[in-house]
């Protein structure tokens, strides 16, 4: 965020780090899971926001990179190999599916996009559904395994947690390298303006197929811890609703910044357990709020805090503005 | 004198209409060639094809020499070819700055070298020297957006420039600008032309800017060229006069 000085900035960081990491130590085992999914959650939709958000390619199937992931983590383990194996092959086995997702993206945009993905999408519940000899269909995998890093094991909740928000850090150092890099640039111009970008140099259909593989390939790393989570897998978590949800985070907490997508995924893993509560209203107050939410800031959590920003360092320069031009008036 | 730009023949329809018809020219090395035409006499359209935005239905374009015709504009700009846009084609969220070293950041390095190196593609300077040459150093830092419409104009030209291009394409430059900076963006213009050996083609209808800027004046009527010539050459064809000046 520009406009927010800098020690404020750093100091709020490491206040927000701290907490994620001293916070949960007292917390229960399902205290510990929902943070842990708010964690994977995250990393799936700072993809999505990287497609969508960034390079301006809707897409309705991020959940499926996510089940793609969570498939490969959940066969490979089982068959004794190391989660850092599964990773490896969910990062490249997404990354290239999602660059052939891209390519319609170079002919079709917008809704037409959306259901070109949400074919695709349906097409891969349905694989993982039929195709028993590969992920047993609808009884699902269990007993998925839970991984030793470095010798220690995360069979506990919280050394578990723990893998997923160091993994969530490793990743948003990635996207905030990337972003800020010529290549975020190029993405935002992809998302203004195409046809100027390609006459400034710009080769839009390579930055339009890496943007929807990279972010296909964070879906699969959330896949990857999703399935070591809850130890065990079926097709159902990983249909529409669920590229919808992530969507839903995506926009709510503000496409295209940073930080929308640790919002976004706040909103949609933790809102409904505070709201519990209220027993049998919680899912209604979630939609209320989040339509609330949207008709006051279309542009999400983060576009209210922008459009705030925006005023005031106008609010300063035509300040300024005033009192050099009053300095240039001669003195009475 | 070797020719920078040469058009031969070039032809674009649309189903039953001829935009361009035919149309053959050359640009010499340090040239400025004006390019003037009642509307929708299929001057963007020969833009657009020159610069691989439409895929021309005969003809061959060559810059240096070299065929380019069926390059992407993509392509045909890391060669050196530049255009801007007869609508205001700026990034309004981008800082100046980072429109500048947009426009500029594709013609350095690889997409890999992009990715891993430095953020402003160590390119900040020459946005600086850009961002100076235009005269809009106090608004280096603002949002593109927020500039008057006179001034988006002259970062238009000015993201043009960046990759240091031999052969710029400039649509209607001075459409909707005030007197003052029209002067401004004529000098600026004319001093890259000097200073840098930039070669220009310029669509525009305000004749006074034609005339005074441009070395050749090509004029178009009905998908044709008409007449070709120095500027005084032009103004005094009888043709000209009768398609497009006026008595």
């Amino acid at each position: 965020m520009t406009g927010v000085p800098k020690l404020l900035r750093v100091t709020l960081g490491v206040i927000v780090i701290a907490g994620l990491i001293i916070v949960p130590i007292n917390f229960n085992r399902y205290g510990l899971f929902i943070l842990s999914q708010w964690a994977v959650m995250t990393i799936a939709a700072m993809g999505l926001n990287l497609t969508l958000g960034y390079a301006g390619q809707v897409s309705l199937a991020q959940g499926a990179f996510v089940g793609i992931g969570a498939y490969a983590a959940a066969i490979m383990t089982s068959q004794g190999m190391p989660l850092i194996a599964a990773l490896g092959v969910a990062v490249v086995l997404c990354f290239a599916i999602g660059w052939i997702l891209g390519y319609p993206a170079l002919r079709v945009q917008h809704h037409y996009l959306a259901f070109v993905t949400l074919a695709f999408s349906t097409l891969v519940f349905l694989v993982f559904r039929n195709e028993d000899w590969l992920t047993k269909g609808i009884y699902g995998i269990s007993n998925i395994p839970r991984p030793n890093i470095f010798g220690i094991a995360t069979n506990r909740p919280l050394p578990f947690y723990y893998l997923c928000l160091g993994s969530l850090g490793i990743v948003s150092l990635a996207v905030w390298w990337l972003i800020r890099s010529p290549w975020g640039r190029a993405f935002v111009a992809l998302r203004e303006n195409p046809v100027r970008a390609l006459s400034l140099g710009i080769d839009t259909r390579r930055y339009t197929l890496m943007a929807f593989a990279i972010g296909s390939a964070l879906g699969g790393v959330a896949g990857t811890l999703y399935a070591p989570l809850t130890q065990y897998i079926d097709p159902v978590p990983f249909n529409l609703s669920l590229s919808l949800d992530l969507l839903m985070m995506v926009i709510v907490g503000g496409a295209g910044f940073f930080f929308g997508p640790f919002l976004g995924a706040m909103i949609a893993v933790l809102l409904p357990e505070w709201l519990r509560f209220t027993q049998g209203y919680y899912l209604m107050l979630y939609a209320v709020a989040v339509i609330g939410l949207l008709i006051y800031s279309p542009t999400g959590i983060l576009g209210i805090l922008d459009r705030y920003l925006t005023e005031r360092r106008a609010r300063v320069a035509s300040a300024l503005r005033a009192v050099a031009k009053s300095s240039m008036e001669p003195a009475p | 004198m070797t020719a920078v730009l040469q058009v031969s023949n070039i032809r674009k329809s649309f189903g039953g209409i001829t935009a361009v018809d035919g149309v053959s020219f050359d640009v010499q090395e340090g040239e400025i060639l004006g390019l003037i035409g009642p509307n929708g006499c299929g001057k963007s359209t020969l833009f657009n094809c020159i610069l691989g935005q439409l895929a021309p239905s005969d003809g061959e374009v060559r810059v240096d020499g070299r065929v380019v015709t069926g390059l992407r504009p993509s392509e045909l700009n890391r060669l050196g070819v530049s255009r801007t846009f007869q609508l205001l084609q700026v990034f309004p969220k981008l800082s100046v700055r980072e429109n500048l070293i947009l426009a500029g950041q594709e013609h350095q390095g690889s997409m890999l070298s992009r990715l891993l190196g430095p953020s402003d593609a160590g390119l900040t300077e020459a946005a600086s020297q850009m961002i100076a040459f235009f005269k809009l150093d106090h608004l280096a830092g603002e949002a593109a957006g927020g500039l008057s419409y006179g001034q988006q104009k002259l970062l238009d030209a000015a993201m043009a420039f960046m990759g240091g291009p031999r052969l710029v394409l400039l649509d209607e430059p001075a459409g909707g600008v005030n007197l003052t900076m029209l002067a401004d963006l004529k000098e600026r213009l004319a001093a890259i032309n000097r200073e840098k050996r930039a070669t220009f083609v310029v669509i525009e209808h305000n004749m006074e800017f034609v005339m005074s800027l441009c070395s050749r004046v090509m004029v178009m009527a009905e998908g044709r060229v008409l007449a070709i010539g120095k500027p005084e050459e032009v103004r005094a064809n009888p043709a000209v006069i009768e398609a497009y000046l006026g008595h």
